[in-house]
């Protein structure tokens, strides 16, 4: 079997799926959210370099390579602030943050 | 390829703020520990600089920056919306931050390079542009958010919206990716170009992604979820800067997309846009009404003013543009105005937030009852007030490109949303007086009065707003 740009565009869509799944769909904790976080932007990457090498451009790995310096800075501030939410009210379990509603 | 000069001379309040937010930052670091105004002054003086540079007669458009940064009069339109909303977001800042004890020099330092990204996202010309400034924008506001960290609210305030900032700006880059591949490029014009002929269905798929994320950031149901909850947890300046200057970055960076990027496939964002501000407007109208807490209730007020702009949107027209654009600045004096009487309810040392806590304002202090009643009915859209021109100039578009019913829909929703605004109207005026509130400084005072005085004489002189809108919403076609 020959694998192009099909395949590829599948195992993103995939891992996309996946990863918001994970966020709608998860009721343990904060932890995996990042998780899912990071899978949907490594689908992303996946994605855009596929596209790349398929139109012959090297814009596409560019832009990869800015989702993935963006995506650190990302998680260390969500990290940090999950940090200070932990400090506050002792548990990060999805169903305590209940403290607004309506 | 134009001289670095020139490309230099068109990114001139960009420059200006990524220097002196590391400039603040390290002054800020090094005079670590001592609590002073100098950094708030600084980062002021910093956004007030760059906004004077705005003005500079640079005429036409550029494209700079190897075709990533465009500079135009829609953006400087924009940019001049954004810095006034984060510069008075600061100014209002001062006291609460001050009386809250949580006056760290980072406060500035964030707002500025928050402002920066904003700057940055009216500007972006491709793809790559757009998700960069998105996220040095929305980084910011991550951190502002939760930015009294020993409250229990603000930091699960900013938790929820790093947790639902992060699934969208995902979707959005989703959408990039597939725009990218199925284009073959990350331009906008580039995007436009390749959209001539046939259409091919991944683009479309990109743009739907594209758009819930923009959507998120603007927070136009049914993608407004966070918007409540965050308003409500966050310290009430932060609330202020998020209701009034990423908004109108978000705004911006949806007309500009969808404006250059997409013209080829107008009916199908047509029917997404008019989906969202149909709800949007709904939501805004029909889940205000329960709400006791002021933060709160301004929360869906301005999930439903998204979505009476997104109205001047759907009819894709120089006009309708026109007329967002004269929404958003009506929008953000009316914002900026009642977070400001928001800021001045306090009794003793405590900030209060209720709708409850306003009773008799109208006998206890006149002015700011009669201030606010203004802001009120011009938030519900009652003429001559300035929102009701707002309202009027996004309808007027709507009908001129036959969207009637859209129209007479937007007409009933303002009408249930009069209601609430009615409501504090009614508690400020009719009730038993409830504790007077304290005296509030000179800053918070000037913002209120000077934004009631913008809304109540804008229809005696509204060709400056008017006049330099309708030259932006030129520019972009």
């Amino acid at each position: 079997m020959i694998i192009g740009l099909n395949q590829y565009l599948i195992v993103a869509a995939m891992l996309f799926t996946l990863g918001v799944a994970g966020i709608i769909l998860n009721r343990k904790n904060i932890i995996v959210i990042l998780m899912s976080v990071e899978l949907i932007l490594l689908s992303v990457n996946i994605n855009l370099v596929a596209f790349s090498t398929f139109l012959g451009d090297l814009t596409g790995q560019v832009f990869s390579l800015f989702i993935l310096t963006v995506a650190a800075a990302e998680a260390a501030i969500g990290l940090a602030v999950l940090v200070t939410y932990f400090r506050n009210r002792g548990s990060i379990a999805v169903e305590d943050i209940n403290m607004m509603k309506g | 390829m134009p001289p670095i000069s020139f490309a230099l001379a068109h990114t001139l309040p960009e420059l200006i703020l990524a220097v002196g937010a590391l400039v603040l930052l390290m002054l800020g670091a090094f005079r670590a520990g001592r609590t002073d105004w100098i950094i708030s002054e600084l980062a002021i003086g910093l956004l007030g600089v760059a906004l004077i540079t705005l003005f500079f007669p640079l005429q036409g458009v550029a494209i700079v920056w190897d075709g990533a940064f465009i500079d135009d009069a829609f953006a400087r339109f924009m940019k001049a919306l954004a810095l006034i909303g984060a510069l008075v977001s600061i100014l209002l800042s001062r006291e609460y931050m001050a009386r809250e004890k949580i006056d760290q020099f980072e406060f500035p330092v964030l707002i500025v390079l928050a402002t920066l990204g904003m700057l940055m996202l009216i500007s972006a010309q491709s793809l790559i542009a757009l998700y960069l400034g998105l996220e040095l924008m929305s980084l910011a506001l991550y951190v502002v958010a939760a930015f009294h960290r020993d409250n229990i609210r603000a930091s699960e305030a900013g938790l929820k919206y790093f947790v639902l900032g992060a699934l969208s700006s995902g979707m959005l880059l989703y959408g990039c990716s597939l725009i990218y591949g199925f284009a073959g490029t990350v331009s906008f014009t580039g995007i436009a170009e390749a959209l001539r002929g046939d259409v091919s269905i991944g683009v479309v798929f990109g743009l739907v992604f594209v758009l819930a994320g923009l959507a998120f950031k603007m927070s136009l149901a049914p993608f407004h979820m966070w918007t409540p909850d965050v308003y409500e947890g966050a310290p009430t300046p932060v609330t202020a800067f998020f209701a009034s200057a990423p908004k109108m970055a978000a705004v911006a960076i949806m007309l500009r997309i969808i404006i250059t990027a997409f013209p080829g496939i107008t009916t199908q964002w047509q029917q997404i846009i008019v989906f969202v501000s149909i709800l949007s407007m709904a939501i805004g109208s029909f889940a205000a009404i329960g709400q006791t807490n002021l933060k709160r209730l301004m929360a869906y007020s301005s999930i439903g003013h998204m979505g009476f702009a997104m109205v001047g949107l759907v009819a894709g027209t120089e006009l309708g543009v026109r007329g967002v654009l004269i929404y958003m600045a009506i929008y953000l004096a009316m914002t900026l105005g009642t977070f400001a009487a928001i800021l001045s309810m306090r009794v003793g040392d405590r900030y209060v937030e209720t709708i409850d806590d306003l009773k008799g304002l109208g006998r206890n202090n006149g002015w700011m009852a009669f201030f606010l009643a203004m802001m009120m009915f011009s938030l519900a859209g009652i003429p001559p007030l300035a929102g009701f021109f707002a309202k009027w100039y996004v309808f007027l578009a709507a009908i001129q490109g036959g969207f009637y019913w859209l129209s007479v829909i937007g007409v009933l929703m303002s009408v249930v949303s009069t209601f609430y605004y009615l409501r504090i109207v009614k508690v400020i005026y009719f009730d038993e007086p409830a504790a007077a509130f304290s005296p509030v400084n000179r800053e918070v005072t000037g913002v209120l009065v000077l934004s009631s005085l913008a809304i109540l004489l804008f229809w005696v002189y509204p060709s400056p707003i008017v006049n330099a809108a309708s030259a932006a919403a030129k520019s972009l076609f």
